[in-house]
């Protein structure tokens, strides 16, 4: 199947968002950034992070760097979550 | 449909400055935001009521109207309407019809806020842009013994129906994305997704941890001390099992390959382990017990 991609630059325009938010959002790792005919895109899949990234900075005022800071915690909550219901299951084995 | 103090919910004072809005509005938000706080239904709620407070206070037109009508907004129409028919007659008219701001105000509003704003009171972006839908997330209780084998259930998703092949070996907690199965997409977008979470409801006779599965079996005192054979019941099919003589109560034996599917691995299986449980006889006759204290004797 064949990837989709979106431009940037209309993102950037329909969410009244600087461009340079997006670009520190790829410089920290959370998205990539493709190339293509020289105009910058993210592909499809990656399109509701960028929207939940944009959100944050929006309505929480979350720099790249903070938004970074979230998502690894966030991430290790879910770890967490899944070892609390790993012991739960445990658990039940005495109850 | 009762009146909703903005003010109230952003514990701001009637004078506080656009500025002022956003330090409190993003303080609160940074507490309350469902992405920080998953699974917290209050915090939810709490969140969609400062992001409708901010919609509202933060758009100097809106927030006019709303100072002007707020708290009698059931009939701002019919001042609407009287200020016309003065402005015909040499009044000074005025424009209501705000058509809001270029900003995020997802999330559901509240019916005040419709009555208020109505349609035009939702954040309008560019139009020919086009946006991912709406994500939807749902909950799928699954009984043990079910989640065991691949099996499809039908969900009523929005009154459509929407079939799924669950594959065997799905965890509790475990999420799953249907691409596409979420709300349309705004012009021409991709539609969003469907994430399922499932719950898989505990069973009486098998516990699961991971992919090991575990099972208590009783075994009667005479089998626990001469030996001989049980039945373990298994969620694939009962096997046979040799029991050796002078068998110790809680002894637990594990059968590789006997317990849950692996989640898409074909063929790959984890444990079961049997719990043996030495069952006491009971309503012994005076001749059992007889023989019983003669065993007794040293």
């Amino acid at each position: 199947m064949q990837k989709e991609y979106i431009n940037i630059t209309e993102f950037c325009s329909s969410h009244h968002i600087n461009a340079a938010f997006v670009v520190a959002l790829a410089n920290e790792g959370l998205i990539d950034i493709t190339v293509i005919e020289s105009s910058s895109k993210i592909s499809e899949e990656q399109l509701s992070d960028l929207e939940r990234y944009t959100r944050w900075q929006y309505e929480m005022g979350l720099d790249p760097e903070a938004i970074i800071v979230i998502r690894r915690l966030l991430d290790k909550m879910e770890l967490m979550k899944q070892e609390i219901n790993y012991l739960h299951s445990r658990l039940s084995l005495y109850e | 449909m009762a009146f909703i103090d903005y003010y109230k919910v952003l514990g701001i004072d009637k004078s506080a400055s656009t500025e002022d809005i956003k330090k409190v509005y993003r303080k609160l938000a940074r507490k309350h935001h469902p992405d920080l706080n998953p699974n917290d239904k209050q915090s939810n709620l709490v969140f969609q009521q400062i992001n409708e407070a901010n919609e509202v206070l933060s758009d100097p037109e809106k927030r006019k109207k709303y100072d002007e009508y707020g708290e009698n907004w059931k009939n701002a129409d019919q001042f609407e309407e009287a200020r016309r028919q003065q402005a015909a007659g040499g009044g000074r008219a005025q424009d209501f019809g705000g058509s809001g701001g270029g900003d995020f105000g997802g999330g559901d509003f509240s019916d005040f806020f419709g009555s208020l704003f109505g349609n035009q009171g939702r954040s309008s972006q560019s139009r020919d842009v086009k946006f991912k839908g709406q994500d939807y997330r749902a909950e799928l209780r699954v009984p043990l013994r079910e989640a065991f084998t691949t099996h499809q259930q039908t969900l009523t998703l929005n009154d459509k129906k929407v079939r799924i092949t669950i594959p065997a070996g799905i965890a509790d907690g475990q999420v799953i994305k249907l691409k596409g199965h979420g709300s349309a997409g705004v012009n021409g977008g991709p539609a969003g997704d469907l994430f399922i979470t499932f719950v898989i409801d505990p069973d009486a006779v098998f516990k699961r941890v991971g992919d090991d599965l575990f099972i208590t079996i009783e075994v009667d005192l005479y089998t626990a001390v001469l030996g001989g054979e049980v039945t373990v019941e298994t969620l694939g099919s009962a096997v046979k099992l040799k029991v050796k003589p002078e068998l110790q109560n809680n002894t637990k034996v594990r059968l590789k390959g006997k317990g849950f599917p692996v989640y898409k691995k074909d063929g790959e299986f984890g444990d079961l382990i049997v719990t043996y449980n030495i069952k006491m006889p009971t309503g012994l006759t005076e001749k059992q017990k007889e023989l019983f204290r003669e065993l007794s004797k040293p």
